[in-house]
């Protein structure tokens, strides 16, 4: 092909032939380069009052598959509203291209369609009341499903993945005794120090140990490890089980004869159950040294001394309430974890999605479930 | 504009003495390949030879043990500069088409045009939907979301978001997998026009043997971890077992027959 044959040429030349017929003559390579500097002319031409339009091509010495859609476009337009054409002078070479640039529906969507701006905050609205029954109903589902298949396992207990479930456990559980630990620790140490300086006030310093003692093991343990754990493993469940949805693992699965729950969700669910509250004990003894240290520096306060205000602060119930609300706590996020990972479907995009409402979800469960056992154990008196 | 007469010489594309590694196993060892401005190159091999590895050092995503790419007179250094100042003169079919799954296939052509600038927006959507056109799509194609489309029509997107800019080479890795027969016979001659009118060099991955036979000029077959390099002819006649049994295959001899009738051999 001769490239650049008229290097510095007018790409596009309007002209008028005296005879009432415009002539439009076309230099140069025609590509998206030179199309896109001379889309509004041409679409002006192109509405012009002539009785024929004569595109001349003789002079192209390139033409790309815009080059020729704007060629294409120029002579229907002009056909569209009555007025002849004719093509001068095509090469051979060109005459494919400028065939196949056809545009079948020019009013086909390009962007999705976009809302009513108006009536979109209401129809979400709307949108996510019934998605929230929908998922309430879905995790309900889900969770007496699971149950079905514990049963199973607890008939037939070679039929749980032992290898898997341990797997599960050091991942949950062991991988997160620094960061469980560490933020306890701290949040100890927060809780002390604010204690410290407002019962200094009463002269009543001993007492932050009772502080810290009961809101450590009644809810601050827990609740944080429920926090950290629905961050890290009910994403990574969320995002695994996901990932192999995408792949469709999940389906090889189901079609080698094996129940997604049974392999999946199983093995997630008990770690976490049998994990949980392990972590409870270990961001309990966190948060308690991290109260110990304050007292040390703040309040001259020994660890032995410590202990001993310890032991008259708390009763048994007040730890026991954190064991007990531990492994529901884990069921509810393993459930919902799995439940959304098994939800993704398609892209690459929806198993993200996913993973954030998994993480959304099981948090705001998991403090709505702390709300109600809190009253709970008020009026039973524990 | 990135066109000038000196950037057309020379061949499109130059692999010198390239070697891949995967820790100790190498898949390329001393490996060359030229090819010239409008040809076609079908690279075949068999599994695990490396073929989507070698389309990948020549676009400049993965950086060999040693060796030298020359793409489009361009030097590729691995880094992404190279890549950049070449953004828009080639483009490249993945093999599941990788499409951006948060777009519309239309908004998906038009990544690249959004990227060279100055397009005008009523522009960009005829030419997405030309390019949705002419890869066969139907026009409501260009308002869906790539999770909504079949396998075969996110490669057919794929194919039109690579066309987007009309690139001088377009690496196509697989691009038959997945259509169906009239679909893949409409695809080939399809780029047979765009290299008619546009010079369009092609390397493209296939295991279509109707491809290979009808489009491609040359045919790279990957084997002892280097390329032979022949036409369709030149490589029925060679001795090489793997060519050989690749070539004179039952598929093969169906595919090949026509052509080889034509040609000298009778």
């Amino acid at each position: 092909m001769t490239d650049a044959a008229h290097p510095g040429a007018q790409p596009l030349i309007v002209d008028t032939d005296g005879g009432g017929s415009l002539v439009l003559r076309l230099a140069g390579r025609w590509t998206l380069d030179t199309v896109r500097l001379v889309d509004r002319d041409l679409r002006a031409v192109a509405e012009r009052p002539a009785e024929r339009i004569v595109v001349d091509v003789g002079g192209l010495s390139g033409l790309d598959s815009a080059g020729a859609w704007a060629i294409r476009r120029t002579l229907d337009r002009a056909e569209a509203r009555g007025v002849a054409t004719d093509l001068k002078d095509l090469p051979d070479a060109y005459r494919p291209i400028l065939d196949k640039a056809i545009v079948p529906d020019p009013r086909a969507r390009v962007a999705p369609p976009s809302d009513n701006p108006l009536l979109a905050p209401l129809e979400h609205a709307g949108q996510a009341v019934v998605e929230a029954a929908q998922v309430a109903r879905n995790l309900a589902g889900f969770f007496g499903y699971t149950l079905v298949c514990l049963a199973g396992v607890i008939v037939r207990p070679w039929r749980l993945r032992v290898t898997a479930t341990v797997a599960q456990m050091e991942a949950t559980g062991l991988n997160a005794l620094p960061i469980v630990g560490l933020l306890c620790f701290l949040v100890g140490i927060v809780l002390a120090y604010m204690g410290a300086l407002q019962l200094k006030q009463f002269g009543a310093s001993i007492l932050t140990v009772n502080l810290v003692g009961v809101a450590v093991l009644r809810e601050i343990g827990i609740l944080l490890t429920a926090i950290i754990v629905a961050g890290r493993s009910g994403s990574a469940f969320a995002a695994q089980i996901g990932t192999m949805k995408v792949n469709q693992e999940v389906d090889a699965l189901e079609t080698m004869g094996l129940s997604a729950v049974e392999v999946l969700v199983l093995p997630r669910v008990i770690a976490l159950i049998v994990v949980m509250p392990l972590l409870t004990v270990w961001a309990d003894a966190a948060g308690l040294l991290g109260g110990a240290v304050v007292a040390l520096f703040l309040l001259d306060l020994s660890f032995a001394q410590f202990l001993i205000q310890l032991k008259a602060a708390v009763q048994f119930w007040d730890f026991g309430t954190g064991m007990l609300k531990a492994p529901i706590f884990a069921l509810v996020i393993a459930l919902v974890g799995c439940n959304d990972g098994l939800r993704v479907s398609g892209s690459a995009e929806s198993v993200g999605r996913y993973t954030t409402r998994a993480v959304v979800e099981s948090i705001f469960l998991v403090i709505v479930l702390d709300a109600a056992f809190a009253v709970a154990f008020a009026e039973i008196g524990i | 504009m990135s066109m000038g007469p000196a950037d057309r010489s020379g061949p499109a594309i130059e692999v010198r003495g390239v070697v891949t590694r995967f820790g100790a196993h190498a898949v390329h060892d001393g490996l060359d390949l030229t090819v010239e401005r409008g040809e076609i190159v079908g690279i075949v091999g068999g599994s695990g030879t490396g073929k989507t590895v070698l389309l990948r050092t020549i676009i400049g995503l993965q950086r060999p043990a040693e060796g030298s790419v020359t793409l489009l007179s361009e030097r590729v250094s691995w880094d992404g500069t190279s890549t950049a100042a070449l953004a828009g003169r080639f483009g490249m079919l993945f093999q599941d088409g990788a499409l951006f799954s948060a777009l519309t296939v239309g908004q998906n052509i038009q990544v690249p045009m959004r990227e060279r600038g100055g397009i005008p927006a009523a522009l960009m959507d005829e030419l997405s939907r030309l390019k949705v056109s002419l890869v066969g799509l139907p026009p409501e194609a260009c308002g869906k979301f790539p999770s909504e489309l079949s396998g075969g029509m996110k490669k057919r997107a794929g194919l039109a978001r690579a066309l987007a800019l009309d690139p001088e080479v377009v690496f196509l890795d697989e691009p038959t997998a997945g259509l169906d027969p009239i679909g893949a016979s409409d695809f080939d001659e399809l780029i047979l026009d765009l290299r008619r009118a546009l010079g369009l060099t092609v390397v493209m991955v296939t295991h279509d043997l109707d491809s290979l036979a009808r489009i491609c000029d040359r045919i790279a077959v990957l084997v002892d971890k280097r390329i032979v390099v022949g036409t369709m002819e030149e490589l029925t006649r060679s001795d090489h077992p793997w060519i050989r049994s690749y070539f004179h295959g039952p598929r093969a001899r169906a595919a090949f027959e026509r052509p080889a009738a034509a040609g000298a051999q009778g």
